[in-house]
């Protein structure tokens, strides 16, 4: 039996650290990298009588992620405690949110695949909670024994959890990075997957379409888009395989090592806990009025899809376009404000700039479109002097390049510098391009009665002379234009 | 001076009559003479009080002295306290030295109070009887063979016995008002969020408020004035304007300064289960009070005998989670030898905690355990509702409720030490009160069979602290139950 005989389901939770300053129940900072437990006080140790105090920004992140996604954002929510032991939980148990958590619903559109076999698809979403990180044990370099730091403990989460909506491992990905950039989208996770502030965890099951759901397994903490592939791929042919060699899935908890690309358990349902779920006597329910939701979504930015649909509607663009340069909000914001400083009539060739010769140089110096060398005012700059005529497409490219090592003084006008300076402003002057023409002419007879004996490419191959020798300052549709004239007249 | 209401101490400190260090010295000594027999303190800070007493004399002195500026006072042990021993009656914490202040402390030493140590208590406020210590029981001072009372009995005999004239407590079920009522002194414990938990190892923090001990209602009021106050550390804590609890104290304007007062008797507290002389001391203060103009109207809280079984739902199960960070890991006991983590846990936690908690902490884990929660906690919790719903509805007839802190006088001790369940009956008439949140207050009202004393306790509708202390004040000025001392 093939693969095509099975259906596969899947369902992700993603643990989002949210980007707030501090810890979500105390004041110690949440930056990373610090040197261990120094950035744990006596709340995230959990000293004796020492009581959590709820972060507001860690609610108004969730507020806004809510938001985004058309969820309904509690306005009562619980916290509770998740009562299990273990060295790098400080109080032996989490706080986090069971019974009622604060984002309850809402979905998620996700584009699929790439080319004509591209589809979108909406992936609803079960439920988003606040809870805290635990710290962390490090099991190396302690001579058989463990080390605990507790910095990450009391860091924010937000547990976005889905239904399971996936059918293959690419849905999945697609969802997780659509997650991933309405998370960095809105501000409030800073999505970096390295240093976990991103991680995924992938319930996959197998069955017969159309038939009752398989029994699951979960794999755990994945931190890449690319591991999340494999191990679901894994994991799906390692459901299949079982199944059909008379064997049965039991629900477990796996992991996957990236080494070998493989899932191994970790452990069984039986060994599972019992969390003894409770509300938290130390913090009241969290209440959310309309007013604080209304003052959250005054602060909201334009949300990807709706930005998609103005630069549809009111830039003229393609859906093709607009859903590219709204795929991250980086891009999306370089664009807009490229636009802003070109102008709107300048809006296709501000698109055109942003998703090529700018994507393509980003993507070889691998740097992200906030951190470009040249900013969205130099390319509109850039992208007016073509508009008007200054220069032509192609000398444009030497421009940019001029601006992306810095050239021009920097300022916003340093493509009109490096004109300037290099000399490259597009010559309109019908009299010049007629005396160069008559030169390149006399020069390639042999090109003249091709032309002439009608072929047609001998006609191109002028136009580069011409080009060439105006030193690509010649504008092309007036040589074009005087070339035709001389060659038929 | 050992005598002396914190008014007196105040004028006699003021006048400089006595020096804050003379006055500190002066309880010190007791304490070093009677606590061998009382066993009422854990730790006793000579050197700290000294410090602060001298202090408090500069402030004195300067003519910046607060209400409490160089009056001595103890912490229970459940108080974290920076630098000090913090042990909260287990050998879990018999090492551990608190980093930080909690709360209460740094208001009261930021009032100028000097700390003379840590009173001894039931291990992690569990018990009603002060046997449950890892520092071994306390003795009351009115008879050595019983106990004080519990959790707080050793801030109750303290201030009994004059070893320091005002302490700290907390109250989850009846820990501050019942040893004051089996020690013949005032305790209050206030409306819950009023006290903030910050730094107040918690046992049942649904439950758990910081309390009062003092000779009389207006000593009382005026601690209590010193500990109380919003603090954004405790979400819990009620964020409301300052208030002077001894506001509503004053001479008595006639011979019936009670007149207009309704004191509701609850049907139920008045039924079997209370002690002859108990009933005989409680009857003869309520006549008081009539004398004083005080009327009083029967009511009913027709849950009240839920309270117990309720209360042995929500304080296990919240214990079992609060205490689940005593686990070897940072700081606290840690077994000397195991073989992997999990035997560290058990054999710390096993050698570290004693029986009730042990029991507590196993109850609790059940009642919230996969298939129990629904049937024991949240059952508790709708009982909970039920019985604050008859508090509400007895407040419509009445302003405050009386009734006897405990069934009886204070037991032999070892008594009850081996029937859990005798023990947990012990506070019947407390433990509502905190179910409700209501602030609750035990003032001595006689003497029962052995000369041990009786505690009438006092009930109040939410934030009623100061009518509660008022109304004991204008008993106490009518009677002298409060002014009598241990042999």
């Amino acid at each position: 039996m093939s693969r095509s005989d099975w259906e596969v389901v899947i369902g992700l939770e993603v643990h989002a650290q949210l980007n707030t300053a501090s810890k979500i129940f105390s004041g110690a900072s949440t930056a990373f990298g610090a040197a261990p437990n120094v950035q744990a006080c006596a709340v995230d140790i959990a000293l004796p009588g020492v009581l959590p105090v709820l972060n507001r920004g860690a609610v108004e992140r969730a507020i806004r992620f809510g938001l985004a996604i058309g969820a309904n954002v509690a306005p009562k929510s619980v916290f509770a405690r998740k009562n299990y032991f273990y060295p790098d939980l400080p109080k032996g148990y989490q706080i986090s949110q069971f019974e009622l958590p604060v984002v309850q619903g809402g979905e998620i559109t996700i584009r699929v695949g790439e080319g004509d076999k591209a589809y979108e698809k909406t992936v609803q979403l079960t439920r988003a909670h606040l809870e805290e990180d635990a710290g962390k044990s490090l099991h190396e370099d302690f001579h058989g024994m463990s080390g605990i730091d507790l910095n990450r403990a009391g860091t924010p989460l937000l547990e976005i959890v889905s239904e399971p909506d996936m059918r293959s491992s690419a849905e999945a990905v697609a969802y997780a990075r659509a997650l991933h950039a309405l998370v960095r989208w809105i501000d409030i996770c800073d999505g970096n997957m390295q240093e976990g502030s991103f991680r995924c965890d992938a319930n996959v099951s197998v069955r017969r379409p159309g038939g009752p759901l398989g029994t699951r397994r979960e794999i755990k903490n994945l931190n890449s888009f690319r591991f999340l592939q494999q191990a679901i791929d894994f994991e799906v042919q390692w459901q299949i395989d079982t199944i059909e060699d008379g064997g049965k899935i039991q629900q477990a908890t796996v992991l996957f090592d990236p080494d070998s690309g493989e899932t191994r358990m970790m452990r069984s349902k039986e060994d599972a806990h019992d969390y003894r779920y409770f509300p938290d006597p130390d913090l009241l329910p969290l209440v959310i009025s309309p007013e604080w939701k209304a003052r959250v979504a005054s602060e909201m930015p334009e949300l990807p899809d709706a930005m998609k649909a103005r630069f549809i509607d009111e830039l003229g663009l393609s859906a093709y376009d607009a859903t590219t340069l709204t795929a991250s909000k980086e891009v999306a914001a370089f664009y807009q404000a490229t636009v802003d400083a070109a102008g709107v009539a300048l809006a296709k060739p501000c698109a055109n700039w942003v998703m090529g010769d700018l994507a393509a140089r980003l993507n070889k110096a691998e740097l992200d479109a906030s951190a470009s060398p040249v900013s969205p005012a130099q390319l509109a700059g850039l992208i007016a002097r073509i508009g008007d005529g200054t220069i032509s497409n192609n000398i444009g490219k030497k421009v940019f390049e001029a601006l992306w090592n810095g050239e021009g003084g920097g300022s916003a006008n340093a493509a009109d510098a490096i004109i300037e300076a290099q000399g490259l402003r597009q010559t309109n002057d019908a009299g010049a391009i007629e005396a160069i023409i008559d030169e390149v002419l006399a020069a390639n007879q042999k090109s003249v009665e091709e032309f002439r004996a009608g072929k047609e490419k001998a006609f191109n191959a002028l136009v580069g002379q011409v080009m060439k020798a105006s030193k690509g300052k010649a504008n092309p549709a007036q040589v074009n234009e005087l070339l035709k004239r001389k060659l038929e007249g | 001076m050992i005598n002396a209401s914190l008014t007196e101490l105040r004028t006699a400190l003021d006048a400089k009559r006595i020096s804050s260090v003379e006055l500190a010295t002066l309880f010190l000594d007791r304490v070093a003479a009677h606590n061998p027999t009382l066993n009422a303190f854990i730790t006793v800070d000579r050197d700290g009080a000294i410090e602060a007493a001298r202090a408090a004399d500069a402030r004195i002195a300067a003519g910046n002295a607060g209400p409490l500026t160089g009056i001595p006072l103890a912490h229970k042990d459940v108080f974290c306290t920076e630098g000090l021993l913090t042990t909260c009656g287990s050998k879990m914490l018999s090492t551990f030295v608190s980093p930080y202040d909690a709360h209460v402390v740094s208001l009261l030493k930021a009032a100028g109070a000097v700390n003379l140590g840590k009173t001894n208590m039931d291990e992690f406020a569990m018990g009603s009887s002060n046997e449950n210590s890892h520092f071994g029981p306390v003795k009351n001072p009115w008879d050595t063979t019983r106990i004080p009372g519990g959790s707080s009995g050793g801030s109750a005999a303290a201030v009994a016995a004059r070893l320091a004239p005002i302490a700290t407590g907390t109250d989850t079920g009846g820990s501050v008002r019942q040893p004051a009522g089996h020690t013949g002194i005032t305790g209050i414990k206030p409306t819950y969020g009023v006290v903030s938990r910050y730094g107040m190892i918690a046992y049942a923090s649904s439950l758990d408020q910081g309390g009062a001990f003092g000779a009389s209602a207006a000593d009382c009021a005026a601690l209590l004035t010193a500990m109380a106050g919003f603090d954004e550390r405790d979400s819990t804590s009620l964020e409301r304007p300052a208030e002077d609890y001894a506001r509503e104290i004053a001479a008595p304007a006639s011979d019936k300064p009670l007149a207009g007062l309704r004191i509701g008797l609850p049907r139920e507290f008045f039924a079997e289960g209370m002690a002859g002389d108990v009933r005989a001391a409680v009857e003869t203060a309520l006549e008081q009070y009539r004398r004083l103009g005080a009327s009083t109207v029967e009511v009913s809280l027709p849950n009240a005998k839920l309270a117990i079984p309720a209360y042995y739902v929500i304080a296990p199960a919240e214990a079992s989670s609060n205490l689940s960070r005593f686990d070897g890991v940072r700081y606290g006991h840690r077994a000397a030898e195991y073989r992997d983590l999990a035997e560290m846990y058990a054999k710390s936690r096993a050698e570290g905690f004693g029986a009730e908690v042990k029991r507590r902490i196993l109850v609790g884990t059940y009642v919230l355990s996969h298939g129990y929660y629904d049937a024991y906690y949240l059952q508790a919790q709708k009982l909970r509702r039920l019985i604050a719903q008859d508090f509400q509805a007895a407040f419509q007839q009445c302003d405050v409720i009386a009734g006897p802190t405990s069934p009886t006088t204070a037991w032999a001790i070892g008594e009850k030490t081996d029937d859990p369940v005798q023990m947990y009956l012990s506070d019947i008439y407390t433990i509502a009160v905190n179910l409700a949140g209501l602030p609750g207050l035990s003032h001595p009202c006689g003497f029962g069979a052995g000369n041990l004393p009786v505690g009438l306790q006092l009930i109040g509708d939410y934030f009623g602290e100061a009518r509660l202390l008022a109304t004991t004040h204008q008993y106490q000025q009518a009677t002298d139950w409060h002014l009598r001392r241990p042999a």
